[in-house]
């Protein structure tokens, strides 16, 4: 992605469907989880009472924190686009920086969390995971998945937004240009929602 | 860069020898020209075809005989595994829209381009990148995934083949089939010429608008379910493997919620190239227009709520059964207008029997009869009879192979002198088509009868009694192949030495391509044209109908 190439696309600048094609492309992300949804919806289903003591062995206050850290950042983000749109560059970055410090810490906190799980012997394949009800295991298998797809997509949200605060610093994306990083921010916004989704139903429905 | 010096430079010349940034190879596999990409995905898209036909061929030499013919049943089944995986994701799925979408629907629109074209050429890398993964996991140790191209679990999740390669290659391939899809959408929302309405784009557009939006829509669950086999394998997490706790029906669910509407990614575009050929070499302006238009559209929505037909011998509660029995017959009649709208067009028409009309017109009929042997499995009693049998192998040959691989060959014959500027044999290309016409039912219609006598598909050995059926069908497979050997030596001689071409329009066809030059120019139009008629106004036959009006 070169400066040079982005001089040849400016001939044909097209906001809208720029931000078509971004809408267009949350949505198959948003049924890509969706598949895990209804994983999740059928075994819970089959499973209610086994899902229900598993839920409780995940830390609430955690994923609280969780919840917290990532509704922060998708608030740094659109500030970030919003003092852009005020022709404040330094601030743009700045606000940039800090949804992928929040990210981090996001990461961080989910890194603990597993690993918990993991020291009482909680991972797919150990022989605490294989002696368990079925419908513990589904949700512990379901857990594992679907918060590791989500972190996956944090983690190429994070790049996304390196990759703007580059372009913002060397002025490919501009106040009155920011398409890029507008489609940066719905990205992150998405992985928010998801996330707003993956916490009540695994640490708040019991 | 100095645009003004280069457009200077490049005026008028073939987008075939524009120079661009790069040289050499370089200026085609890093281009971002949609009629490049459109033609880098043809030689791609060919290749895989070749391969995907050797292993068809392979798999119809080694049923000749009962027992073992040429190879041993393991490698049998890889033979049929890789046959499928090859046929659907890298030649049926992408052969339309990837080839001729890339190429035609900016052109057709009045546009420059398709709205996204780096993102267009990431899809070409990708799927390219699929392809390969697919041809190392021959190659590598442990062998093709054994599976069948549905990846069955619990299965799949124990055989030792490389099906995480295999997995993962088509989940490349489903991610670049989003951003074909993706791609197109935008670019019909946002760059038809000025005036032209949604009714008056050409039918082809219409049908890759539909299908874009089951790529769109569709796609992204079968990238979770392969990822979700990938993390099994792996992991052993244990979501779909029963001996976990996992439910391996669910995982069929989720297969074919995707791969039901797939089988619509396939054929709409190819009917779109059918309602594009027909009024052309009929000279008619097409029948009923807007029908085909809104029935492209409700393949899409019915489409995708009929995944369930292919699991009722599976297990499902009798409502369930009796409803997914009854869309799958709804879904019929939107394909129904269709071919009644191609008739009607048809219907005292001056029709032309050039080779791309030919392979349209084996399209309404392979396909015709594709679609009834669709609804005799719709049938509840009768499909529990019919499951797994080679019957199905036939309906779905009929379908894919009938219904797509013919709108693929009357593609290549429409669209490609105006791609290249040379013209093909006439005189061979109707010998081939003859001979691939009598091939295919050769090779397929027996498939219908053993079924329907209990041989079962995918089977590596069978009773004596199917021997007969077996042969005639193999013996096909070789008239078949035979024929399209004739054909692809013919369409690459005439790319190479047939006839120049600069006269605009080749065929007659009303539509944008055929007003711009041959082959066309970089930026395809000296002059974004404004529309004011709908596509295919043929002067010639409303002034024959005229009096016939006045009598009545
Ligand atoms: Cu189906």
């Amino acid at each position: 992605m070169s400066t040079q190439e982005q001089a040849v696309v400016h001939v044909h600048r097209d906001d809208i469907g720029s931000r078509m094609g971004m809408w267009l492309f949350l949505f198959t992300e948003l049924l890509l989880f969706g598949g895990l949804f209804f994983l999740y919806s059928v075994y819970r289903f089959m499973h209610q009472a086994d899902f229900h003591v598993a839920a409780k062995e995940l830390n609430v206050l955690v994923g609280t924190f969780n919840t917290a850290i990532l509704l922060t950042s998708s608030l740094t983000m659109a500030l970030s686009i919003t003092a852009l749109q005020r022709n404040n560059k330094k601030l743009s970055v700045f606000f940039q920086l800090c949804t992928i410090l929040l990210a981090v810490a996001f990461l961080v906190n989910k890194y603990f969390e597993w690993m918990t799980k993991i020291h009482h012997g909680i991972y797919p394949g150990s022989d605490e995971y294989l002696a368990m009800e079925s419908g513990r295991r589904l949700f512990f298998a379901l857990y594992y998945v679907m918060t590791g797809l989500h972190a996956l997509h944090v983690i190429i949200g994070m790049v996304l937004i390196s990759v703007m605060t580059r372009f913002t610093v060397r002025n490919v994306i501009t106040h009155d240009n920011y398409v890029k990083l507008e489609a940066a921010g719905l990205y992150w916004h998405l992985v928010d929602i998801i996330w707003i989704f993956l916490f009540p139903l695994f640490y708040l429905i019991t | 860069m100095d645009n003004d010096a280069a457009t200077a430079a490049n005026d008028h010349v073939s987008f075939l020898k524009y120079k661009g940034k790069y040289k050499g190879i370089r200026s085609w596999i890093l281009s971002t020209d949609h009629k490049r990409i459109g033609i880098l995905y043809l030689m791609a898209l060919l290749c895989f075809f070749a391969l995907g036909v050797t292993f068809g061929f392979l798999i119809r030499l080694e049923l000749l005989t009962p027992g073992k013919t040429i190879v041993e049943p393991q490698v049998y089944n890889e033979f049929f595994t890789l046959h499928g995986v090859i046929m659907i994701f890298l030649f049926v799925i992408p052969g339309l829209p990837a080839v001729f979408g890339n190429f035609f629907l900016p052109i057709m629109l009045g546009a420059k381009d398709v709205a996204f074209p780096r993102l267009n050429l990431l899809s070409w890398w990708l799927y390219v990148t699929g392809g390969v993964l697919i041809i190392a996991s021959i190659l590598m140790p442990g062998g093709p995934a054994d599976t069948g191209w549905t990846f069955y679990i619990p299965y799949s999740v124990r055989t030792t083949t490389n099906v995480i390669i295999t997995g993962s290659a088509a989940f490349l391939l489903g991610f670049s089939s989003i951003l074909t899809g993706l791609n197109f959408i935008t670019t019909i929302h946002r760059l038809r010429a000025p005036g032209m309405g949604w009714f008056k784009m050409p039918l082809f557009a219409w049908s890759l608008y539909a299908t874009a939006w089951i790529q769109v829509l569709a796609t992204p669950i079968i990238g979770i379910t392969l990822l979700l086999i990938i993390v099994e394998r792996v992991f052993g997490v244990g979501l779909f493997d029963p001996a976990l706790g996992g439910d391996p029906i669910l995982f069929q669910h989720l297969f074919w919620i995707y791969s039901h509407p797939a089988v619509y990614i396939m054929i709409v575009p190819a009917m779109g190239v059918i309602s594009e050929i027909i009024p052309v070499f009929a000279r008619r302006t097409i029948f009923g227009y807007k029908f085909i238009a809104f029935s492209s559209i409700g393949i899409a929505l019915f489409g995708s709520l009929v995944w369930a037909h292919h699991m009722f011998a599976v297990g499902m509660s009798d409502t369930g059964q009796f409803i997914f029995s009854f869309l799958t017959f709804m879904v019929a009649i939107p394909s129904a207008i269709k071919v009644f709208n191609w008739t009607a067009t048809l219907y005292k028409g001056s029709i032309s029997l050039d080779p791309p009309m030919l392979f349209a017109l084996a399209f309404i009929f392979l396909f015709s009869i594709g679609g009834f042997t669709g609804l005799i499995q719709g049938a509840l009693s009768v499909d529990i009879h019919l499951t797994d049998t080679s019957f199905i192998v036939g309906h779905f040959h009929y379908v894919m192979f009938g219904g797509t691989g013919m709108g693929i060959f009357a593609a290549l014959h429409y669209w490609l002198p105006k791609m290249f500027g040379r013209m093909y044999n006439l005189k061979r290309a109707k010998v081939a088509f003859w001979i691939i016409f009598v091939g295919f039912n050769t090779l397929y219609f027996p498939m219908f009868v053993m079924g329907w006598l209990g041989m079962p598909r995918r089977y590596y050995d069978y009773l004596p009694e199917y021997t007969i059926y077996h042969q005639i069908s193999t013996v096909g497979s070789w008239i078949l192949i035979t024929g399209m050997i004739i054909m692809f030596t013919n369409l690459i001689q005439g790319l190479r030495k047939g006839k120049v071409v600069t006269e605009r329009n080749i065929w007659g066809g009303e539509t944008l391509e055929w007003t711009i030059e041959t082959p066309p120019t970089h930026d395809n139009f000296d002059k974004i044209p404004m529309i004011s008629t709908p596509p295919y106004e043929y002067k010639q036959n409303e002034t024959e109908e005229l009096p016939e009006e006045i009598i009545h």
